[in-house]
């Protein structure tokens, strides 16, 4: 998995999941968006357009990433979510927790 | 770096005339680094030669991710000494996977379905669920540490 960091005009932080988003990886994003909130970012997108597959163990990291961004007051959009990624979000019922958008560009004007 | 992989693959006439297929086994040490690539193994031999749908890819990918850690985390709780076996029948109709770990083995009837309004901003619990959802079968051993998940072909 690779993880790239950016920032839209706006001042939106977009990290960006390349691979996959696993129990052996997931610790790197929690990190990098917990190094984010440190820095004072508040709204935040994980997009993934370029991602394989996720485990529960990713998706669980999304669910605590999803709190901790809450509690400081942020707000967390996601993005890119084909339809078998898209399903893991539906079955788990998790898609009434996020906030979910088509693309990322649909993401950021939603802020 | 993770310990390396020990796989094996042969063909194998399968007993209960359900014809012949390809019998695919995998040894994996007790580290969760070494799951990707499991995956990506374990996926190739079972898709070789059928055709087969993204979905179909993505659900083994994602099942075999689950088993493997459940295996590797709970089961073996991350111990280096203790190792996880894969075993992967490839029917001409469906795909067999059974993975096994040294650990004490789980009740799995005592895990709860984690989509209950209140559960949702649990970080684990989805795992077994997920799996349930995503094959055609599952059955475990009596033990409680070996799961077999059936997928059948599109």
């Amino acid at each position: 998995m690779a993880l790239h960091q950016t920032k839209d005009a706006s001042g939106v932080a977009v990290v960006q999941v390349e691979g996959q988003l696993i129990v052996g990886n997931r610790q790197e994003l929690k990190d990098l968006v917990q190094a984010a909130l440190d820095r004072g970012e508040r709204r935040m997108l994980i997009d993934f357009s370029r991602t394989g597959y996720i485990d529960s163990s990713g998706l669980g990291a999304l669910v605590s990433l999803s709190k901790r961004i809450r509690e400081a007051g942020g707000e967390l959009r996601l993005s890119g979510l084909n339809e078998d990624l898209r399903s893991l979000f539906e079955l788990t019922k998790l898609d009434t927790l996020f906030a979910i958008a088509e693309t990322p560009q649909q993401a950021l004007a939603s802020f | 770096m993770p310990s390396p992989l020990r796989l094996c693959v042969r063909r194998s006439q399968v007993a209960d005339a359900r014809g012949s297929g390809t019998l695919v086994t995998l040894r994996l040490p007790s580290e969760v680094e070494c799951i990707e690539e499991a995956v990506e193994l374990v996926t190739r031999h079972c898709l070789a030669g059928h055709d087969t749908t993204r979905t179909t890819r993505f659900r083994l990918q994602v099942v075999l991710s689950e088993a493997l850690s459940n295996a590797i985390v709970r089961g073996n709780r991350e111990d280096r000494e203790k190792w996880v076996d894969v075993r992967a029948e490839l029917g001409p109709d469906a795909i067999r996977l059974e993975v096994t770990d040294e650990g004490p083995g789980f009740d799995p009837g005592a895990v709860p379905e984690p989509i209950q309004p209140e559960q949702l901003d649990e970080a684990n619990g989805r795992g077994l669920y997920l799996i349930r959802k995503l094959v055609d079968a599952v059955e475990f051993n009596e033990r409680g540490n070996s799961i077999c998940m059936t997928l059948r072909r599109p």
